[in-house]
């Protein structure tokens, strides 16, 4: 470490890995740092696993943000251990002795390494990988490339997950290879490789964010859901609040009894001044209607992940997805946490395109109708995502007035810009009149949106 | 039943083996983030998919640390009467009627706010205990965001403003156990005060190891068996995937029947334990039955 260092030793590491981790999008408040150095102090430092256990159990606090931790957790302290090394001149030994391999000798290497993934023996897996890398830089030039490197060693060891039955009995590569210990090594050979890079050119490369698919879950929802959820948590308080004072107050109030009894001491224990339990605001009941058709494309993924938001937030809420037809989703998203799998489901089993899959509004305006006509009324709010392109059809604007009389708030979010609405096939002009438009495609136009919920200019307008 | 240690766990090996020894098999990281729990005193959000050991986790550090499990089921709706405390009203007016009458139940009673009169609800009940408790708070996210914003005083000071009567402040340190099924996000300001756990499916080891704990008699090959099986239906796509809860049903189940092998016949016959939804029930039998049936026919 260089003495000109303003901040020495773990605790700046620490701090680095906590920034690298903001960077990376967590969001770390000062009392998780405080907390990490607080479990550091009680628990041993030098096993790798409790180390990295403890910080993450402290700064991250979602699935989410345990795998973004994971990954820069090992970027991180690889590139601190490599710069630190490097600084130092400290380099591998050759190996010299591996110099050329029998096919004998490359057959019981294989073996060797396939018997310690079957095992899960982390120690032995990371030794083979070096000896592999090595093995293979003999025989073939390696492409530069790590990724196509890693690639080619693993191939030419034969591993693999399936099963291998022409391979005689005994070998551990017979029966298949778990998985998660494939993957594994070859993220060790990756790092064996990159430290080989690294030593090769004597610097470190540049550290670049995490690319998106690095990032994503396995079962990856797009980077911005977290973002939505936020908006629409925001939304959801403004629509509890907003609607109480068109209510009247204190029609149904119920007596609290404890606050009442508390009030008679005065008068002697005789009940004088009723006191009432205050209201709770009530939660807002909201139809959602979603288009999934080609047109919007580019905005269906969005659209789902405000729904899919919308359905963390509210309770009392249902959705249905329409393109020529209208199918009601809320069952899917109600026992699918999973944001891919919801859209997988979506796309496969509501069965909305009929014979075109072209977008007929006025069908599903009157479908949509017959479906909740009797369960509308003014508490609840119509959310309606879609760019109102009817190709050609006819737009039915008088049934989508019944549903925005029946309703007691109708919002419509067009994922086009406000240009080019009633160009073409757009007909939003003859809804806007039923109800208020906003052009919606990225989280911070839905933010604005969440906005003008409060804003005079609506309330009046209604 | 082992003797309850005498103080908290001194490392994470001791609190582990302990586990072990009250019945519960904690993976890696479960037993250390439980040692930093009762080191570091802080709340625990524990998160996974249901039927993954979540209560039973706290269950089983309640048994291994001897003390008592105070346990707030959350629902919609749960409020601080429910959750907190409340006064005993009924008490309260018989009291104020006692005095008005003249006959005086107890003349040194003047204040009818006093301990006398409090219900103590869960949380309370945790705080207020002469012995250190175990807190589980299940299923947080049942719950409304108000009442997420009410526990944040209770956990971060362990202590509870009640207006009458002043602070309730903890004379023990509790140990908070928050579960979730993640069906809602939690608000940042909760988990900023958390420590944090994921539990998944156990690895399949693990998982065999808990199911030969809770189905001692069960041969060796059939349990490998059925936890392979589970491991494969839980790679499905299914509405409801079988937790360990019903691993272990399963093992009992097998052990009813006198097992000796699963093939595809007793999996038909048995697989409701596991599989309990009408579709996933197809989709099963289709995928996994089938895997079954084939290596039987080769034997």
């Amino acid at each position: 470490m260089s003495p000109e260092d303003p901040l020495e030793g773990l605790p700046a590491r620490i701090l680095e890995l906590g920034e690298e981790l903001r960077r990376e999008g967590v969001a770390l408040g000062t009392s998780e740092m405080l907390d990490a150095f607080e479990v550091l102090r009680e628990i041993s430092w030098t096993s790798q696993e409790d180390f990295r256990e403890a910080l993450a159990a402290t700064l991250a606090k979602s699935q989410e943000d345990r795998r973004i931790f994971e990954l820069v957790f090992e970027r991180f302290f690889f590139r601190a251990v490599e710069l630190a090394a490097s600084r130092q001149g400290v380099r591998e030994a050759d190996h010299a002795e591996l110099a050329d391999l029998s096919a004998e000798e490359l057959e019981a290497l294989r073996e060797q390494i396939a018997a310690a993934l079957r095992d899960g023996a982390e120690g032995a897996m990371r030794d083979l990988a070096r000896m592999a890398i090595a093995a293979f830089a003999r025989r073939q030039e390696g492409s530069g490339v790590i990724g196509v490197d890693v690639q080619r060693i693993r191939r030419a060891l034969g591993l693999r997950a399936e099963p291998q039955p022409d391979l005689p009995a005994g070998d551990p590569r017979r029966e298949g290879l778990p998985r998660d210990a494939l993957r594994r090594f070859e993220a060790l050979l990756r790092r064996e490789l990159e430290r080989a890079q690294i030593e090769r050119t004597g610097n470190l490369p540049a550290a670049r964010p995490l690319g998106e698919l690095d990032r994503a879950l396995p079962s990856g929802p797009l980077a911005d859901l977290a973002a939505v959820h936020r908006v629409v948590a925001q939304l959801r308080r403004r629509l509890a609040t907003q609607g109480l004072q068109a209510r009247g107050h204190r029609r149904h109030a119920h007596v609290d009894v404890r606050r009442t009894m508390r009030a008679s001491l005065q008068t002697g224990g005789v009940p004088v001044v009723l006191k009432f339990r205050p209201r709770r605001p009530r939660r807002p009941e909201i139809y959602v209607l979603c288009d999934v058709s080609t047109s919007v494309t580019s905005a269906s993924v969005f659209f789902l992940s405000v729904l899919h938001a919308l359905h963390d937030t509210f309770r009392k809420m249902r959705s249905f997805v329409f393109i020529e037809r209208i199918s009601e989703v809320t069952d899917i998203f109600e026992h699918e946490r999973n944001f891919k799998t919801v859209s997988e489901r979506i796309s496969n089993d509501a069965g909305v395109a009929d014979i075109s899959g072209y977008t007929d509004y006025g069908r599903v305006w009157s479908e949509f109708l017959v479906q909740v006509e009797d369960d509308l009324h003014p508490r609840a709010t119509v959310i309606v995502l879609g760019d109102a392109r009817t190709n050609g059809r006819d737009p039915r604007a008088d049934a989508f007035a019944q549903i925005a009389a029946r309703a007691g708030r109708t919002f419509w979010l067009n994922p086009e810009p406000r240009l080019y609405w009633n160009y073409g096939d757009s007909v939003i002009a003859s809804y806007e009149q039923y109800c208020t438009a906003f052009e919606c495609w990225t989280t911070a136009q839905l933010e604005d949106f969440v906005r003008a919920l409060t804003h005079p200019a609506v309330t009046a307008a209604r | 039943m082992p003797a309850p240690p005498s103080s908290a766990p001194a490392s994470v090996a001791e609190l582990a083996e302990g586990l072990r020894k009250v019945g519960y098999l904690p993976g890696e990281s479960t037993a250390l983030v439980s040692f930093l729990a009762t080191k570091l005193g802080k709340p625990v959000l524990v998160e996974g998919p249901a039927g993954v050991g979540k209560t039973e986790l706290a269950k089983a550090l309640a048994r291994y640390l001897g003390r008592e499990l105070v346990r707030l089921q959350c629902y919609e709706g749960l409020d601080e009467a429910k959750a907190l405390y409340e006064w005993n009203y009924r008490k309260q007016l018989l009291r104020i009627q006692a005095e008005a009458s003249g006959t005086g139940w107890d003349a040194v009673q003047e204040d009818i706010f006093g301990e006398e009169f409090l219900l103590a609800r869960p949380l309370m009940t945790a705080i207020a205990s002469e012995q250190a408790v175990v807190l589980l708070i299940d299923e947080i996210d049942k719950t409304d965001q108000e009442f997420e914003a009410m526990l944040l005083e209770v956990l971060s000071d362990f202590q509870i403003s009640i207006p009458e009567l002043g602070r309730v402040e903890s004379r023990t340190h509790p140990l908070v156990l928050l579960t979730s099924n993640n069906s809602r996000e939690l608000t940042e300001a909760l988990k900023r005060r958390c420590l944090y756990l994921w539990l998944d499916y156990p690895a399949l080891e693990h998982e065999l190891e808990i199911v030969r704990l809770h189905a001692p008699e069960l041969s060796e090959t059939v349990a490998r068996r059925l936890v392979e099986v589970v491991g494969m239906v839980r790679e499905l796509d299914l509405k409801k995937p079988p937790s360990i809860a019903e691993s272990i049903d399963w093992a009992r189940a097998l052990l009813l029947l006198g097992v000796q092998e699963i093939d595809a016949e007793v999996f038909t016959e048995t697989m409701s334990v596991i599989v309990k939804h009408r579709t996933d029930m197809d989709v099963v039998s289709e995928r996994v039955g089938l895997k079954l049936s084939s290596p039987a026919d080769v034997a």
